[in-house]
């Protein structure tokens, strides 16, 4: 049995835009462009980019919430893509969501107790007594206590709302947990907490992370690897250490380079700030999708876009300038 | 030190005693409401008034005294009499059942059918929903109280007739509502939850959605009642709704108008009637409206 718990091959999203008066099709916003990756058993994947670059459609995508338009999605080896319904319904125990927003993501109608039930109920899991069992000691583990089960979300604070609802994604003790900027809702002193929760529950449950964020900072505590993507493609992908240290790609660079520095007397080298603003999803620019940014652009990232290809052990890059892991000028 | 933890103790133990549902947080908000309350008071008097109707009335609705026809208000006959010598109080006290019922059941009737139209065409949208909702359109383009006769017109005046009518014609506003608030809660993240573990439509649309659209079709449903209440009158006036002896308000309206510079007193007291069962729905409605909306939770 291989140690891959899930692989996306080349998927794509891509929204269409309907216009006129019958509603044809006028073009397509184009929110995952070719993503291809891999996701080891117990590890964490960091997946960033900035807002709109198709990290949550990626993770939307993995879950089946939406129909990618192109690509496969394997899950245990077994191709998940064109699963019906049906099919994939019983494997959805094996992999759940923690979402963004505390406060949008728990039914206000209903009690704690049964939003962490519901998910057993759908699949079928345990009779009700049994359930309520469960549901009293997923609280204590995620850090809440029992007695919370009879209380509705609006009693609860955001941190603790957060826990309930990464309770929730637990309760049917899944294998993959894709979490989408689980922190970014949070206040800064919660988000801590809520992180060192989710590298627990990984070592006690012996979970696999995809997890999506914008905070470089966040992504580096909690990932193992980490992948940077940029107008729906995957531009950089490595380990987390070897990204920060060792950045290669231009867009990679800039970014880490906006990181805020707690430090007032160290030294900045080489702080590359972008200009202009991410071109359209809809309108992509032709060749390499960030040539029109990239300090470092050359007439063939206007024409072709670059392969991700393997420039060094275990560090993707899709670039023209690296070329068989040599700067290539 | 100890003290903090004292108080963390306390907030505990505060915190297990204050377990409160949605439902009862909106009664507490609507309970601050003076003339919400008011309301509520006028609605449940006439409501124990049609439960209790026959011990109240001091005679039959029928109960026919040409000698006494009418009377003014007097101590035999608090409200007068009609133009048949029937008690108007006593007439008035039936005649809200049948008001309360119309109202109460019309709105009931198009709440039904217009939640499911309207569920099923905001959570399915594309062409189900284009179709519905040019059906709403359709519907909403006559004058209600036009169409409320046209459909009486066609199915013969009776008052079960007025009630279908009236019930159809406030289909396409409840069905317009539920659908824009499914439009928007089917987007919540909730909504993507249950998907995530594979819950099944119909689980997602009568667990989550549904209840979570229910609110402004709570308040439009208490106005309603009062439109209702008033569209019924207005078809028993056109004799359209109750036959002959039933002591509907609107019929016994159009009933005595030509005794109008006679006996005012027999147009005044259902006029009367009608007003505060309206206002006390409105009030209801306004009331209910401020304890549900979510802005005014602090």
């Amino acid at each position: 049995m291989s140690d891959t718990l899930l692989e996306v091959k080349n998927l794509r999203k891509h929204f269409p835009i309907k216009g006129g008066i019958i509603g044809k099709q006028v073009g397509a916003v184009k929110a995952v462009d070719g993503v291809s990756f891999l996701i080891k058993k117990g590890e964490t994947l960091g997946l960033v980019g900035e807002s709109g670059c198709g990290k949550s459609t990626t993770g939307r995508l993995l879950m089946r919430l939406l129909e990618p338009t192109e690509g496969q999605i394997y899950f245990e080896d077994q191709e998940i893509t064109n699963l019906s319904r049906k099919e994939m319904k019983s494997l959805r125990r094996e992999m759940q969501m923690i979402f963004q927003d505390p406060f949008a993501s728990l039914n206000p109608r209903h009690t704690v107790e049964r939003i962490l039930s519901e998910p057993l109920i759908v699949q079928g899991m345990g009779r009700a007594e049994d359930r309520k069992q469960k549901v009293r000691e997923m609280l204590e583990v995620v850090g809440l206590s029992s007695y919370h089960a009879k209380r509705y979300p609006h009693q609860f604070s955001g941190g603790q709302r957060q826990r309930i609802g990464i309770a929730r994604a637990l309760m049917t003790r899944p294998k993959l947990i894709v979490a989408d900027e689980p922190v970014s809702a949070l206040d800064v002193s919660i988000q801590s907490q809520v992180l060192n929760l989710l590298q627990e529950l990984q070592k006690e449950f012996d979970l696999t992370y995809l997890f999506i964020a914008h905070d470089l900072g966040v992504v580096r505590h909690i990932s193992d690897r980490v992948g940077v993507m940029y107008l729906g493609h995957l531009v950089e992908l490595t380990e987390s250490e070897r990204l920060y240290e060792q950045p290669l790609h231009p867009y990679t660079k800039a970014l880490l380079s906006a990181v805020p520095i707690a430090d007032p007397k160290a030294a900045r080298n080489e702080q590359e700030i972008l200009t202009g603003d991410i071109p359209s999803p809809s309108n992509p620019p032709k060749g390499c999708p960030f040539h029109t940014r990239c300090p470092k652009a050359m007439d063939i990232c206007q024409s072709q876009s670059p392969d991700f290809q393997e420039v060094e052990p275990a560090h993707y890059v899709a670039c023209h300038l690296y070329h068989d892991g040599k700067l290539h000028v | 030190m100890q003290e903090i933890l004292n108080t963390q103790q306390f907030q505990q133990v505060k915190e297990v005693q204050e377990v409160h549902s949605p439902w009862l947080d909106l009664w507490r908000r609507f309970r601050k409401n003076k003339l919400a309350v008011v309301g509520l008071g006028i609605i449940s008097f006439f409501v124990i008034v049609a439960i209790i109707a026959p011990l109240l009335a001091p005679e039959g609705i029928n109960e026919q005294k040409l000698a006494d026809r009418l009377q003014s208000p007097s101590a035999d006959h608090w409200l007068g009499t009609d133009d048949f010598g029937r008690d108007i109080l006593s007439r008035i006290l039936y005649g809200t059942r049948i008001s309360l019922w119309i109202g109460t059941f019309s709105v009931l009737g198009s709440i039904i059918v217009g939640s499911i139209l309207g569920i099923v065409a905001g959570y399915y949208g594309r062409w189900v929903d284009t179709i519905i909702s040019r059906l709403f359109d359709i519907l909403l383009a006559f004058p209600s109280i036009l169409l409320a006769i046209a459909i009486v017109t066609i199915l013969g005046p009776s008052l079960s007739n007025a009630l279908i009518a009236i019930a159809i014609i406030n289909i396409p506003s409840f069905g317009r509502l539920i659908r824009s608030k499914v439009l928007s809660v089917k987007q919540e993240e909730y909504i993507m939850a249950a998907k995530s573990i594979g819950m099944g439509d119909f689980r997602i649309l009568f667990h989550h959605v549904l209840p979570n659209s229910m609110a402004p079709v709570i308040v439009q449903g208490t106005l309603a009642i009062a439109t209702s209440i008033l569209e019924a009158a207005a078809l028993g006036f056109l004799g359209l709704g109750a036959e002959a002896p039933n002591p509907e308000w609107g019929k016994m309206l159009s009933d005595s108008r030509q005794f109008i510079t006679q006996a005012p007193w027999t147009m005044v007291s259902p006029g009367i009637a009608i007003m505060l069962v309206v206002i006390g729905f409105n009030l209801l409605g306004d009331g209910l409206r401020d304890a549900l909306d979510p802005r005014m939770k602090h």
